[in-house]
């Protein structure tokens, strides 16, 4: 006999209600306004985006105060929107050699052409909180420097001119570039199914994976080829059009670690590299994925698959934040058909695992009851 | 001829490009002050949705798929009969039906010297300055690398 049991309409609601309220918090305080998230809190919206895998800095921001500040909450709110919207179709791939380049540094080299910028960046701060911020202190106008607008080729390409570095990924001539929106994952996957999964990967997760690698499982000994963060143009081939419409720009993080390779029976001694690429300013997030990236290629480059960084199942399958919250939070809502099932079941295992260990007790039992 | 078509169509490329980097209240100020006519007939949108950004494989290898963003197009057709297009990021529609009557108005001859001074060149200034201010910022940043000597010889 199946017994549905409602209830709880009331409750939902009321909760909802209060859920409203604690959000909005004391009314003396004034209302946070989108904008001000967007310019204020712009790293916490870069990782809505980047994570949400939507670029769209206002609705990020709405998704951050309607989630009271939860990341990942807000994340699955912009992914739950994304699947509203129709799809006019992909762009054609970014140029990141013509960035408006906000930063740009490298790890291996000291003189490249357009130099190091280093942007806004935290590094070299000392990390001590800042009293004068908090008194709401006025911040002067960052300093300029007039100077000829100089190329800033990839390191990549840098490093490709002596031959002793891997070029550019490439895939089969005839291969259509995958997407996870539309098709089911499989495994073994192409790296750029692979690349797209990660740049929408939880960066906890992958930070923690890239610094595994580090630490030894699956050591590679890595160097920060080129970090870019600037924007890139869009544009998109429409039917109605002879030429690819432009978009307007996105700003995106790229990451281009160089990794030492003492090469395999597949490929000779060289650097080999991985990738990261991912909406807004983004850097942690891009180093740890290209430090993940270049892990999974373990099998493609006949290095022995022996750490959790390399096992490609294990990561792709497990750095969706969303999917992740989503099972693990599920175990928090009415399970009670389940468990009494469960209660029943370890009932009649403890009373037969009682009678086969004690079988006088047992016994002496029955003979009570009776 | 062939020429021709082809600056033709880089020239409306750039307005189309300008148009959609820009944003919808200055399109709206200029507008106005312009006084353009804003009456046509809308053949499609203002609707919002999605495109997929591609990258390559360290930078320019495969393309694969990055992530979505919010795009708005707009089609229209002026009672003169030009028809013009907008895609622009973001899920403004009010400027994808004006840059829409912009790139219909660019393409009728008469109008087009109307657009490129009143709207596209003060948008493209705006943009420059915007550029050349953030390149400027940045170029602050950069490393001057000098050597120290030490020792006697």
């Amino acid at each position: 006999m199946y017994v549905a049991v409602k209830g709880g309409e009331a409750a939902i609601a009321n909760a909802h209600g209060l859920l409203a309220d604690r959000r909005r918090g004391d009314r003396s305080v004034p209302a946070l306004r989108l904008d001000q998230i967007v310019e204020q809190l712009a790293l916490g919206v870069d990782r809505v985006m980047s994570e949400g895998s939507l670029y769209d800095r206002e609705l990020a921001a709405l998704a951050i105060v309607q989630a009271r500040g939860d990341m990942i909450e807000a994340i699955f709110l912009v992914r739950a929107y994304r699947t509203t919207l129709p799809r006019f179709g992909y762009t054609k791939p970014i140029d990141t050699a013509n960035m408006l380049v906000e930063r740009r540094v490298s790890a291996t080299y000291k003189d490249l052409p357009g130099g190091q910028l280093l942007g806004p960046t935290f590094d070299y701060t000392h990390r001590l909180l800042d009293p004068e911020l908090a008194a709401g202190a006025d911040v002067a106008e960052p300093l300029r420097r007039e100077t000829e607008a100089q190329a800033m080729p990839r390191v990549s390409a840098i490093l490709a001119r002596e031959g002793l570095i891997e070029p550019d990924g490439e895939m089969p001539q005839d291969h259509v570039p995958g997407d996870i929106t539309r098709e089911p994952l499989e495994f073994p996957m192409a790296r750029d199914i692979r690349l797209q999964a990660l740049s929408r990967g939880d960066e906890g997760f992958l930070l923690a994976l890239g610094y595994s690698t580090q630490r030894g499982y699956a050591r590679n000994h890595p160097f920060v080829g080129e970090i870019r963060i600037g924007e890139v143009e869009l544009e998109l081939d429409v039917p109605e059009l002879p030429f690819a419409v432009p978009l307007g720009s996105v700003q995106v993080t790229e990451c281009q670690m160089v990794n030492q390779f003492k090469g395999s029976a597949k490929a000779p001694p060289q650097f080999t590299r991985g990738y990261g690429m991912v909406f807004g300013q983004s850097e942690r997030k891009a180093m740890a994925m290209a430090l993940c990236d270049r892990a999974l290629r373990a099998s493609e480059l006949g290095e022995d698959v022996v750490a959790a960084a390399q096992d490609e199942e294990f990561v792709i399958s497990h750095s969706d934040n969303v999917q992740a919250t989503g099972f693990v939070e599920h175990l928090k809502l009415p399970h009670y058909v389940d468990f009494q099932a469960e209660l029943d079941l370890v009932r009649r295992m403890r009373a037969e695992y009682e009678a086969r260990e004690n079988p006088t007790k047992v016994e002496e039992k029955r003979e009570a009851a009776e | 001829m062939r020429g021709q078509e082809a600056r033709d169509q880089a020239e409306r490329k750039a307005a189309m490009a300008t148009l959609a980097q820009s944003s919808g209240d200055d399109i709206v100020r200029l507008w106005n002050e312009a006084g353009l006519p804003s009456e046509a007939e809308l053949l499609r949108g203002p609707e919002t949705g999605l495109v997929t950004m591609r990258g390559r494989i360290g930078g320019g290898g495969a393309p694969f798929n990055v992530g979505e963003a919010t795009v708005t197009r707009a089609t229209v057709r002026l009672p003169s009969g030009q028809v013009g297009h907008c895609y622009a990021l973001g899920r403004d529609k009010q400027k994808a039906r004006l840059a829409a009557i912009a790139d219909a108005l660019w393409q009728d001859p008469a109008r087009r010297n109307e657009v490129e001074t009143k709207i596209i060149a003060p948008l493209q200034a705006a943009l420059t300055t915007a550029h050349e201010k953030r390149r400027a910022e940045t170029a602050a940043t950069k490393v001057d690398f000098f050597t120290m000597v030490r020792g006697e010889d």
